[in-house]
């Protein structure tokens, strides 16, 4: 999948990966696409949420070798 | 409309002083308008040294310990600086932020922090030990925040 920023979140435990999450997606624009990869599993259910309530989008989630991927757009 | 929540710290031991910085800075990231109201103990970390912030086992039973301890032992000159260590160790082990991690993150996100003018004059506390970015005032202040809050938290 395409994107326009990655961010390293490996080795973060909560609320890191949301709060790096949250400013990454501070300086793209509206439809940019950002790419997360995370190795706490708890963040999985958190990416979720944090789409749910800002309005972004997840457009997709992967594991791949116990990290996981996500795919977020930009609101 | 932007959501908000305000938390009430009053506690100011290391294990007690994750979750009003974890829950403000992740309710920021989500869009959320917050306000910390550090009374009592809670005071302690708004310091700007946080290095004596620390965790005891004595009278702490669920905290998880390598070898179980009895309480005579865990009486001893030394253990709470040495519980303190294992867990910052094992803390940065597992990824978690520092608390002036948190901290910072917390201010850099607008988190507003009041410090409780009446236990800062109880306990003689020198505002000059407090970090820069400190409101102070008393309870009819932060209910005038608190009271049109989606979420309130006493910790």
């Amino acid at each position: 999948m395409n994107f326009d920023k990655e961010l390293n979140a490996r080795g973060l435990s909560c609320p890191l990966p949301i709060v790096k999450t949250k400013k990454s997606l501070a300086d793209m624009t509206s439809g940019q696409v950002l790419k997360v990869i995370a190795t706490d599993c708890g963040a999985v259910k958190d990416m979720q949420a944090f789409a749910d309530q800002t309005g972004n989008t997840l457009m997709s989630t992967a594991e791949e070798n116990g990290e996981y991927i996500f795919f977020m757009k930009k609101k | 409309m932007t959501k908000k929540m305000a938390i009430i710290a009053t506690k100011g031991t290391l294990d007690m002083a994750y979750p009003p910085f974890i829950l403000a800075s992740t309710a920021a990231a989500l869009g959320y308008d917050v306000q910390i109201f550090f009374t009592f103990y809670g005071l302690q970390l708004l310091r700007k040294d946080l290095s004596d912030v620390k965790i005891s086992p004595l009278a702490n039973p669920a905290m998880p310990m390598p070898v179980p301890m009895p309480v005579m032992v865990q009486m001893l000159p030394g253990m709470e600086s040495m519980a303190t260590m294992m867990m910052k160790q094992k803390l940065k082990k597992h990824g978690v932020a520092t608390l002036e991690e948190l901290r910072d993150i917390c201010l850099e996100a607008d988190v507003k922090f009041i410090a409780c003018q009446m236990t800062v004059d109880l306990f003689e506390f020198d505002k000059s030990e407090f970090i820069d970015n400190v409101e102070y005032g008393g309870a009819a202040m932060f209910f005038g925040f608190a009271g049109e809050t989606d979420i309130c938290l006493f910790v």
